[in-house]
């Protein structure tokens, strides 16, 4: 058997596509939390939990009300964005003069509730949810098994993080974006609607939060904790790309995740906290960010 | 209301937060007029224009915009009835390319300039349309500020000290532009330090001091009333 490092090349691979796997979700997560801060200048805690709500919703959908996973992959961030919206319209949006603590406080609130809403009601302990017909089983790669459905996990979540960089970065919704996250006062004066702008902002940044947990739904046990466990890492993988910036924390979330798959291989004890050692390295550095700006 | 009026402001209080800055502004701005707001700095000239688009905390009064009451409205429903704000501080866009800039105003009213027809009449922002927004010159962000509202169709145009800090040549073009913008019908509030610039251009001059109106100066009588202008401006 073939070895590097005195690991043999199945494992090191199989972690490499782990960790993909994992950074697909941070890349996702954070690069909703980036769009959400870049506009709202909210931290949203309550990302995790709405990602726990579209995994959730998937499961429902199908336990209850027989929808597969296909239609639910489409249904359930659209369920989370109009949550997010709602959230938005009622309570955020009296916040946005106020300190960012207050945000912060607010949707940590929000994660709280929204999390024990669904503890009351299924328990913490996690609903088992199969693979979709269409991507179970593996492809034969010579060196290694790949199972089908990591590989529609990287390849769903890096196509809606490219669309989502294309629409803010090339046109022109995404240019009245960019100039209402910079100056959203002169950006309204010029006749275009900065507080519709800001709702559906929030409604898409949860939205793919909500995609992410639909996505996770067939890898993972869906339980009411599982977006607060996954949340505290992308925080800190927001924290090391930098907050506000699109590209950032796309490339930061893949990035993160395959060093810390590539860990689990060399250094396996550290493999929990090598992300926040990164951070603490990098906010030694660069405080704003490897992508950031310092304002 | 006479019917070529196309704003009035009347009894306008404005609001930063707990500080009051315009104490009862008064005036008004006929079709296709070009006035002038002059006044020494923090007089409340460029808290009027602000006020206008909803800009500032709270505010009472009234502003009749082409016939309807504006006050209650929101700064992008304003906007959409044919108003053109070009800040003090430009506000060019550094997230925006050059021609980003210029295209991204919505459009508000019809027969506004093509943006061939802009580039011809600034070429350097054809030259620059790929640059970031504030690598421009400080007369070249001043023209893409001018020029991006020229796009959109606004009748009313808000300008905001568009003389200050600018080389002379570029000045004299900026002088040239408001005068065939006069030419076009367009409604120009001019808000400004430099009496020199603003005096040619304007049909009538409004003095502010302490957020109010304290004199109106026509064209015409300019010489005449070079005392007033002397006392409270210094020219």
């Amino acid at each position: 058997m073939t070895e590097i490092f005195g690991v043999p090349i199945q494992a090191l691979f199989g972690q490499l596509m782990l960790g993909l796997v994992n950074g697909s979700f941070y890349a996702v997560l954070s690069l909703g939390l980036a769009v959400i801060f870049g506009m709202l200048n909210i931290i949203n805690f309550s990302h995790g939990a709405l990602y726990m709500t579209g995994a959730m919703l998937t499961w429902i959908g199908l336990e209850y009300l027989g929808i597969g996973y296909w239609w639910m992959l489409v249904l359930a961030p659209i369920c989370v964005g109009i949550i997010g919206i709602a959230i938005e319209r009622l309570m955020l949006q009296w916040l946005y003069k106020l300190d960012h603590l207050y945000g912060l406080l607010l949707t940590f609130g929000l994660a709280l509730m929204i999390e024990g809403l669904f503890r009351d009601l299924y328990g913490v302990a996690g609903q088992p949810y199969s693979i979709p017909e269409e991507l179970s089983g593996a492809f034969n790669l010579g060196f290694m098994f790949l199972p089908k459905y990591r590989a529609w996990i990287i390849v769903a979540s890096l196509s809606v993080c490219l669309a989502t960089w294309y629409v803010i970065e090339k046109t022109r919704l995404g240019a009245y974006l960019r100039a209402a996250t910079e100056n959203p006062k002169l950006t309204q004066a010029f006749g275009i609607n900065v507080p519709l702008m800001v709702m559906l902002t929030y409604g898409f940044g949860v939205g793919l939060a909500g995609f992410a947990g639909v996505l996770a739904a067939p890898a993972t046990q869906i339980g009411p904790l599982m977006g607060s466990n996954l949340i505290i890492v992308v925080f800190a993988v927001v924290v090391i790309g930098g907050m506000g910036s699109i590209l950032g924390s796309v490339v930061t979330g893949l990035g993160l995740g395959i060093i810390e798959g590539m860990t689990k291989v060399f250094w396996p004890e550290a493999s929990a906290t090598v992300v926040f050692m990164i951070m603490a390295v990098v906010l030694m550095i660069r405080p704003a960010g490897l992508f950031g700006r310092e304002k | 209301m006479s019917a070529t009026e196309f704003l009035r402001v009347s009894d306008l209080h404005a609001f930063y937060g707990e500080s009051h800055v315009l104490h009862g502004m008064d005036f008004t701005v006929r079709r296709g007029e070009c006035i002038s707001l002059l006044g020494r700095n923090g007089a409340g000239r460029t808290t009027t224009l602000r006020a206008i688009l909803g800009l500032t905390g709270r505010r009472t009064g009234s502003i009749m915009l082409n016939g309807r009451e504006v006050i209650d409205l929101p700064s992008h429903r304003i906007a959409q009835l044919g108003v053109g704000y070009c800040p003090e501080e430009r506000g060019i866009y550094a997230s925006l390319s050059c021609e980003e800039n210029l295209l991204l105003p919505p459009q508000v009213g019809s027969g506004g300039m093509s943006l061939d027809e802009l580039y011809e009449i600034f070429p350097n922002l054809k030259e620059r349309r790929n640059s970031q927004g504030t690598r421009l010159s400080g007369g070249e962000q001043q023209m893409l500020a001018m020029a991006r509202i020229l796009r959109t169709g606004a009748k009313l145009l808000l300008l905001d000290e568009v003389s200050e800090g600018l080389a002379p040549v570029i000045v004299q073009k900026l002088g040239e532009i408001i005068r065939m913008l006069k030419q076009r019908d367009y409604t120009i509030i001019l808000v400004e330090q430099n009496f020199r610039f603003a005096a040619p251009l304007a049909d009538r001059m409004f003095i502010v001091e302490h957020g109010q109106v304290m004199e109106e100066i026509a064209q015409h009588e300019i010489s005449e009333k070079q005392h007033l202008l002397q006392e409270y401006l210094g020219v």
